[in-house]
């Protein structure tokens, strides 16, 4: 029952935000809606720890600690963006950036992105979660496009094409996963292509096609997690759609995409019994830090800035779970959380920034202290905390994954070093401006909500302190879950 | 039975030397017809060819004697291909000496004495033909040996009147690589024989023409050779299309004197429809520009390597 | 030489069309004639899928060519040609690499593909050698129509292309997906175009034309 909320909520807030349209209630009906998604979200996830491992209508979803934690890891971002989407696109139309009819738009599709979301996430079907993967990417074009400047049809446009091209890739690769199941499990079955079957079988499945397989699903799904050099949709479309849809882009569909690379390699890792599969992933990862590093020195648009500090942090990801073992995984692991809430956070305080200073650009946003000190507080603490400073969270994992690093490819350490201090320098010499600078303009009256900045980057402090018992059980279930190394 | 073999031989090349005007003069009385126009004889290309051999040779003064051998040699090259084509039975003593690759050489070895003795006298027409000539058959060759190699891909060998047999009697199959080779052929022949899309055999033309500009300077019993060589180059490439794409009724291996006896009408026939094919296919195209060419003979290129890919 | 069924035989052929048809696409300069021969793909390809389902007797490849029909030969080309109509599109300029030019190199991708396709076809269920192969060529050709294209709507055709060589590369190595991600697939591509379709009217008001080198003048200016 629980299960079947978790997934039914949101689509049935598609619906009803259709059918309210612009309605006044429309922003707190969307609210309520992630609200019950994400009650819905932990009374499953309270459910798993008690039970085990579910699996639901005829074995096509299922829930392992794996997924749970990102389940809940999305209920929750998808609950905060609601919020802090409530007041920011209020102002949004009286700017009038946005009509009543692109605003019906806009709260629908947004349920219909988490829903998809969540599918991807509890599918067992390998094939489901391509649809969903693919559902999740048509139900945000037109979101990327919401403003209609031709920058977000430029971005739009390019996120159309590459992620659909992309993610052909990854049917062509989950029809070759089918072709290889079909030998094993049977054509009859509709059990070919159930990720729990497939797991039970993995050593049994053919490893040349599971090898072409796997370049396919992760050109596919990595392209859609932003990594170099499939990366260049990205940028242009967290910096042209609206803030809300950036933070969720960043914070919840590039931890999907990257769960279904995962989800791959364990099968192919199984199957091959050699660890290409995981080299692969490094070296997509370990480009994807350094080049995105150092392209945050060339950006002069703060949600691009941030954009391409997304890319390094999947790099990083990409690199842990390559390395395998449980100490890289749980680092990975942990990393997606705080990473997703880190990043949703600094999208929250950057739109609001940009929206008080009527620019995007980062030569034109100056003293936000001054201005506002609650947005110009959040945006630094928000990118103190995802450069990697202690004491927060994003300081544990990056350091677990700097030791496994050490301990496990010595030469990577000082690339990753490299690419970290690079992106620091990077970012902290372009926030600072922001936060600190003078400024002519006067302290606003009225101080903005940030309470969703500020419960996040408060999890985050608190992850890097201290995780609770029962999380860390959580992620020490899925990195054996996941395995390698 | 040898005896018998050495007649298809000697038969086969009488054949094509009597039977090739009378071919070029089919395609030109259908295409008239095609046209609306009224028809010249079919024996029209005989008298041409006749008149030629009773007239003086006039000579360019600064004419090497390569201008004065390479008719005989284009000639003799045409009669020793149909010699190797097994246009009426596949045991011919000659085809054991080549294979269809060294079929292809011939070709160029005709090519080049042509393009060689166009460029002898020095004009300017000679030049610019000889230059096209070689542009197209420098495209359209590859495109030729991909047609014979998927041939002999599917019938393992190279020698022509083997793939024929081969081909004759395997089981009848839907082969696509087949049909795409067979259009790869059809649109070598058209470029190699200078027909319609690349050039038009009936035109003078300066700015289109190709072949006609590498004969300009020639006259009577040289003009005559090089017209019946160039009519034996149709024929000879009409066979191969038999030999290739319809092999059925030519006399096989085994067959006695009665299956020679029934491939001479049938090879008539097959000439009659594919005589009339191609001046279909000359009426309905239209003339690509030479800039165009290249564009043609690729497409050809493309549609062999696609046969020899789906094989 | 064994002797391949005659329903196999026709496969073979309907495939070699397919592959064919990816060519004259990659080489068609006009935007409806593009439109026409990807309906004619897809016709092409609702032959093969009825001739498996009646090879095989599974119902599945009935609706799956009852899917095909409908959506790619009658839905989405009727879709492309309205939408042409109605934004003036006809032509595409020049594409980035001449014509014979891209056919070398999608000669070149065509053998990689068949290359590719080899340990799979090994492992597929149906006794056609080359048609994994012809697939997996169809794929890489469409994509290549798509990188070689200036104007969205051929971007959008070759898209498509590619979704139907995914498809045939489906169905002749095992039978079809299971019917749940058919559905779903044939469901996702019926959004996308009704997505691209307001996509090219919001292109269009800000543009006045769907040339994708204004997307790109604009991002010099930045």
């Amino acid at each position: 029952m629980d299960f079947l909320f978790v997934i039914g909520t949101p689509l049935a807030g598609a619906l009803a935000l259709i059918w309210l349209g612009a309605h006044r209630v429309a922003p707190v009906a969307n609210v309520l809606f992630s609200l019950v998604t994400f009650a819905a979200a932990c009374v499953l996830s309270v459910h798993v720890i008690a039970v085990g491992n579910l699996t639901f209508l005829h074995e096509q979803f299922f829930i392992d600690p794996l997924n749970v934690f990102l389940v809940a890891l999305t209920a929750l971002v998808g609950l905060t963006t609601s919020l802090f989407s409530r007041p920011y696109m209020r102002i949004e139309a009286e700017h009038r950036r946005v009509t009543p009819a692109r605003l019906r738009l806009y709260h629908s599709m947004y349920q219909l992105f988490i829903a998809t979301m969540l599918v991807a996430l509890t599918t067992n079907n390998m094939g489901l979660m391509w649809v969903a993967m693919e559902a999740a990417t048509l139900s945000t074009v037109l979101l990327v496009t919401l403003y209609q400047t031709p920058a977000s049809l430029e971005a739009g446009w390019k996120y159309f094409i590459l992620c659909g091209v992309g993610i052909a890739q990854a049917l062509f690769g989950t029809i070759l996963l089918y072709i290889a199941a079909e030998k094993v499990l049977g054509s009859q079955g509709v059990s070919a292509l159930l990720w729990t079957h497939l797991d039970a079988v993995r050593h049994q499945l053919e490893p040349r096609v599971l090898s072409i397989a796997f370049v396919f699903l992760l050109v596919g799904y990595g392209t859609k997690a932003g990594l170099v050099p499939l990366h260049s949709w990205l940028p242009d479309a967290h910096a042209e759609g609206p803030t809300p849809i950036s933070a969720v882009l960043s914070g919840l569909l590039l931890n999907v995409a990257i769960y279904a690379v995962v989800r791959c390699k364990v099968l192919v890792e199984g199957s091959l019994r050699s660890a290409w599969p995981s080299e692969m992933l490094m070296g997509f990862g370990l480009l994807s830090v350094v080049f995105a590093s150092f392209c945050i020195w060339r950006q002069r648009d703060i949600k691009r800035l941030f954009a391409y500090s997304s890319i390094e942090h999947m790099g990083i990801i990409a690199f842990a779970f390559g390395m395998g073992g449980p100490v890289a995984n749980f680092a990975a692991l942990l990393h997606m959380t705080v990473h997703s809430l880190t990043k949703s956070a600094i999208f929250f305080a950057a739109g609001h920034a940009a929206q008080k200073s009527g620019s995007q650009s980062i030569d034109k946003i100056r003293g936000l202290v001054t201005i506002s000190p609650t947005v110009g507080w959040g945006l630094m603490l928000g990118s103190l905390a995802i450069l990697g400073l202690p004491p927060f969270g994003v300081f544990a994992s990056e350091f677990l994954i700097l030791t496994t690093a050490m301990r496990d490819h010595p030469w990577a350490t000082p690339i990753l070093l490299l690419a970290f201090g690079v992106a620091f320098a990077g970012i902290f010499a372009r926030v600072q401006p922001m936060v600190f600078g003078d400024t002519t303009a006067k302290r606003l009256p009225h101080s903005p909500a940030l309470i969703p900045v500020f419960v996040h980057l408060g999890i985050v402090l608190m992850l890097g302190l201290f995780i609770p018992p029962y999380l860390a059980h959580w992620y020490r279930a899925a990195a054996r879950l996941i395995g390698g190394g | 039975m040898r005896s018998l073999h050495w007649f298809t031989q000697v038969l086969e090349v009488a054949a094509a030397l009597a039977a090739a005007p009378l071919f070029h003069g089919w395609v030109n009385q259908c295409r008239a017809w095609l046209q609306n126009r009224s028809a010249p004889p079919l024996l029209q290309t005989y008298r041409g060819i006749r008149k030629l051999f009773y007239k003086d040779a006039v000579i360019a003064e600064r004419a090497s004697p390569l201008f004065r051998i390479a008719p005989y040699v284009v000639f003799a090259t045409m009669l020793t291909a149909a010699a190797i084509i097994p246009s009426m039975g596949t045991r011919l003593p000659f085809s054991s000496s080549a294979d269809a690759i060294a079929l292809v050489g011939l070709f160029a070895t005709a090519r080049v004495f042509l393009a060689l003795a166009a460029m002898d006298i020095g004009t300017a027409f000679g030049t610019l033909g000889a230059r096209r000539e070689m542009m197209v058959g420098f495209l359209a060759e590859p495109a030729l040996l991909m047609v014979v190699f998927v041939a002999s891909l599917i019938s393992m060998t190279t020698s022509l009147p083997a793939i024929s047999e081969r081909l004759a009697t395997q089981a009848l199959t839907l082969s696509p690589s087949l049909a795409f080779t067979a259009v790869a052929f059809t649109m070598v022949l058209l470029a190699e024989n200078g027909r319609i899309p690349i050039d038009n055999p009936a035109t003078h033309l300066e700015l289109t023409m190709i072949h006609e500009a590498m004969m300009l300077e020639y006259s009577a019993r040289h003009l005559a050779l090089m017209e019946l060589a160039a009519a034996l180059k149709l024929f000879n490439y009409a066979c191969i299309g038999f030999a290739l794409f319809i092999p059925w009724g030519t006399a096989m291996g085994g067959g006695g004197p009665g299956a020679l006896l029934a491939a001479v009408p049938i090879l008539g026939a097959k000439l009659a429809v594919a005589g009339a094919a191609l001046a279909v296919i000359e009426t309905v195209s239209a003339k690509l520009r030479v800039f165009r060419a290249p564009e043609f003979l690729a497409t050809a290129f493309l549609f062999a390597v696609l046969g020899l890919l789906v094989h | 030489m064994t002797p391949v069924p005659f329903v196999m035989q026709l496969l073979n052929a309907l495939a070699a069309m397919l592959l064919l048809l990816s060519f004259a696409m990659l080489a068609q300069r006009r935007v409806v004639t593009l439109v026409d021969l990807f309906a004619l793909q897809g016709a092409v390809l609702c032959a093969a899928t009825l001739l498996l389902a009646w090879r095989t007797g599974e119902t599945n490849l009935y609706i799956s060519a009852a899917l095909t029909l409908a959506l790619k030969v009658i839905v989405l080309p009727r879709l492309l040609h309205r939408l042409i109509r109605r934004l003036g599109v006809y032509w595409d300029t020049d594409p980035l690499l001449n014509i014979p030019g891209t056919m070398l190199v999608g000669l070149m991708i065509v053998v990689f593909a068949f290359g590719l396709a080899q340990p799979i076809s090994a492992l597929a269920s149906t006794a056609t050698r080359s048609a994994v192969g012809i697939a997996v060529a169809v794929i890489l050709l469409a994509f290549l129509t798509m990188i070689t294209r200036r104007k969205a709507m051929s971007q959008v055709v070759g898209f498509l292309s590619m979704e139907n060589g995914l498809f045939f590369g489906a169905m002749s190595a095992t039978y079809g997906m299971p019917m749940v991600v058919e559905l779903g697939v044939a469901l996702d591509v019926l959004v996308a175009m009704l997505v691209l379709g307001v996509f090219f009217f919001q292109i269009r008001e800000q543009f006045d034309s769907l040339d994708l080198e204004e997307l790109e003048a604009r991002k010099e200016e930045r």
